[in-house]
């Protein structure tokens, strides 16, 4: 038995630890005091947001974002269908208030980093120790001629769930009965990749029974996407994909499907190839880093490279960027992937402030794509880190998509799991 | 039983030399926490799922955890996603999630169920599966029935009866027998039951 019994042993760290103090690392008086903002409230701020107070509730976290309720852009094609209401993909912020996040209400203009800063709209400044930074992206607006975000008002882009979205639904039910809609498909990347054949799919979904003559047609400046052979297998069995009547056409760039100009006065779409026009288009532009990324100074390119060990951005030091406008290759820009970094980055700050080493980090990405009641398919990988060469590698023989000879009964399944996947981050996320 | 701490001297002093040959980032290790982060997405903040069909894992027993994730692994037990995302870890790193959801309290949710399906339930559960399941199904080394989400226990029962999923030892003499004595909607029942026990709690902590 030691002969040191637990009095002597509790004694002995503290005098180890004001020992620490007295050298220079007085952690424990600091700690009550580290500020972490959180600029962002999508689904890398929320989740950082929470996991930061979760892993250190001595840190002070305060959230700043410009819309008062939070409206998901994943299960947002579910609209379009009319399986879902806009209000069953809005929330609010108070779960993450009961964590003891301060949510404030206010465009950030700029981070300073030389300062810490963070510069508001409403004229607040808000200091911090590590700010966290999940903007999401923006369009580039310059790249089709003709649509800009006065005209995307009436030729919705609709990737940012919110009023588009109900635009899109309400001009595809009022087009006539055998109507034509126009999906133009961003080139890469862009968030969600799967986004537009799966909104194509839930277009179909609704079309199918009250407009069965419709057509969707997408025009893509790619000439492979996301899940194509899985999209291409449920779009032939629930939408006569490939054959003459066709609900679902998808036209890639070798066929002529880059879209150059838009004449939004006779929505006619100028191709490379040849025009189209249509009843109801939805253009989803070319993207790059949210607004707040370039105005901080931390985008090289289009998006903004980080450590991929912290997600700490390479080019300013304490600021860490999350989610859709990080590059965080190989993952790709979706709400799990921002959920997955928002951990690492949340634990390695809290190691940070601990003087702790940083941990390995651990990434997942799954995402789902409903095509009908009965048809989900899936993307799944799970990540390390090439550390040597900073890049997030799927981890081998692991991951993939849902094998293209799954059972009904297994597609069926994934419908379920699409669902309980978009519950779970929700909550994980605000609540 | 042998001693995992025990090790003799030689295969140290080994272990030390290929330590010190290799460069540290080949010795990545993530964290069982940080590992079981990467699960909250689909089955919920710390394992408890909000549902509607994503199993709880919250308060799993760490060895019942570690099987099923290696069925997985092996293709044994069917899944539509778990056996792609359970081939990215290894047994280390199963062990670390799994004791890190082993400790987290188990979080239910009240669902929707038929109440007299539920009654049946309860009495076709203590006459054929309670030997195993004990205490009404409670969260312990035979998995967590009651109080777990009913699509994922219909799913389960399903894939048992296809042959999809290999019984557990004596499980498929008892669901046979509850079968032939009292019908195919037997299991429903038993699913109803469980399935409304949201505040089933253990003996032995403070969920």
């Amino acid at each position: 038995m030691s002969k040191y019994n637990r009095r002597d042993f509790i004694r002995c760290s503290a005098g180890m630890t004001l020992a620490a103090g007295s050298l220079g690392f007085p952690t424990l008086l600091l700690a009550a005091t580290r500020k972490v903002v959180v600029v962002g409230g999508g689904v890398g701020g929320c989740t950082a947001a929470k996991y930061l107070r979760k892993l250190d509730p001595n840190i002070e976290v305060t959230l700043i974002e410009t819309k008062k309720t939070y409206t998901s852009c994943f299960m947002s094609n579910e609209v379009l269908s009319g399986d879902r209401t806009l209000d069953s993909i809005t929330f609010d912020y108070e779960g993450l208030k009961r964590h003891g996040v301060k949510i404030v209400i206010d465009s950030v203009t700029a981070i300073d980093p030389a300062a810490k800063s963070v510069a508001t709209e409403g004229g607040d400044t808000f200091s911090y120790d590590a700010c966290v930074v999940s903007p999401g992206v923006d369009f580039k607006w310059d790249a089709i001629d003709g649509y800009d975000e006065e005209v995307a008002e009436e030729i919705p882009h609709a990737w940012f769930a919110g009023p588009q979205t109900v635009t899109l639904k309400n001009q595809i039910r009022a087009m006539p009965e055998g109507g034509k809609v126009i999906i133009v498909a961003p080139p890469n990347p862009y968030k969600c990749p799967p986004g537009p054949y799966e909104r194509a799919a839930q277009i179909a979904m609704y079309c199918k029974h009250h407009k069965p003559r419709a057509k969707i047609i997408i025009l893509d400046p790619k000439d492979a996407f996301s899940k194509q052979g899985l999209f291409t297998q449920g779009w032939s069995k629930y939408y006569g994909y490939g054959t003459e009547n066709a609900m679902i056409e998808w036209v890639g760039a070798a066929g002529g499907g880059v879209v150059e100009a838009l004449d939004p006065s006779t929505r006619t779409l100028e191709g490379e190839v040849e025009d189209f026009t249509a009843d109801v288009i939805n253009i989803i532009p070319p993207q790059k880093a949210g607004k707040v990324a370039y105005a901080s100074d931390l985008v090289d390119g289009d998006w903004c490279p980080v450590d991929k060990l912290t997600f700490e951005s390479t080019l300013h030091k304490d600021v860490y960027v999350l989610g859709d406008a990080s590059s965080a290759a190989k993952m790709p820009k979706s709400a799990y992937a921002a959920n997955s970094q928002a951990k690492v980055a949340a634990a390695a700050i809290v190691a940070r402030f601990n003087d702790l080493p940083v941990g390995d980090p651990t990434f997942v990405n799954t995402c789902y794509s409903i095509l009908s009641h009965e048809h989900g398919i899936s993307v799944a990988a799970v990540y390390s880190l090439d550390r040597a060469n900073n890049m997030i590698l799927p981890v081998k023989g692991s991951g993939g998509l849902s094998p293209m000879d799954a059972s009904d009964i297994q597609r069926k399944r994934e419908v379920s799991y699409a669902h309980s996947w978009f519950k779970n981050v929700i909550n994980d996320m605000l609540e | 039983m042998h001693n995992e701490n025990t090790m003799n001297p030689k295969a140290c002093a080994l272990l030390f030399a290929i330590l010190a040959l290799f460069p540290v980032t080949l010795l990545a290790a993530p964290t069982g926490q940080a590992l079981a982060f990467t699960c909250a997405g689909c089955h919920g903040t710390d394992g408890s799922s909000v549902g509607p069909s994503s199993p709880s894992i919250a308060g799993m027993d760490p060895d019942v955890f570690i099987d099923v994730m290696k069925g997985y692994q092996q293709d044994k037990r069917n899944s539509t996603i778990m056996n792609r995302i359970a081939k990215g870890y290894t047994e280390e790193q199963l062990k670390g999630m799994a004791w890190f959801f082993a400790k987290q309290p188990l979080r239910l949710k009240p669902q929707q169920h038929d109440p007299q399906l539920a009654e049946r339930g309860k009495k076709l559960h203590n006459q054929y599966c309670e030997k195993c399941h004990e205490n009404g199904g409670v969260r312990g080394d035979a998995g967590t029935l009651a109080g777990q989400w009913m699509p994922y226990l219909e799913y389960s029962m399903t894939d048992y009866i296809s042959g999809l999923r290999p019984y557990p030892r004596k499980m498929q003499r008892k669901v046979d027998a509850v079968i032939e004595a009292e019908g195919a909607d037997a299991v429903e029942a038993l699913i109803h039951y469980y399935s409304s026990q949201h505040e089933a709690k253990r003996d032995d902590n403070n969920e």
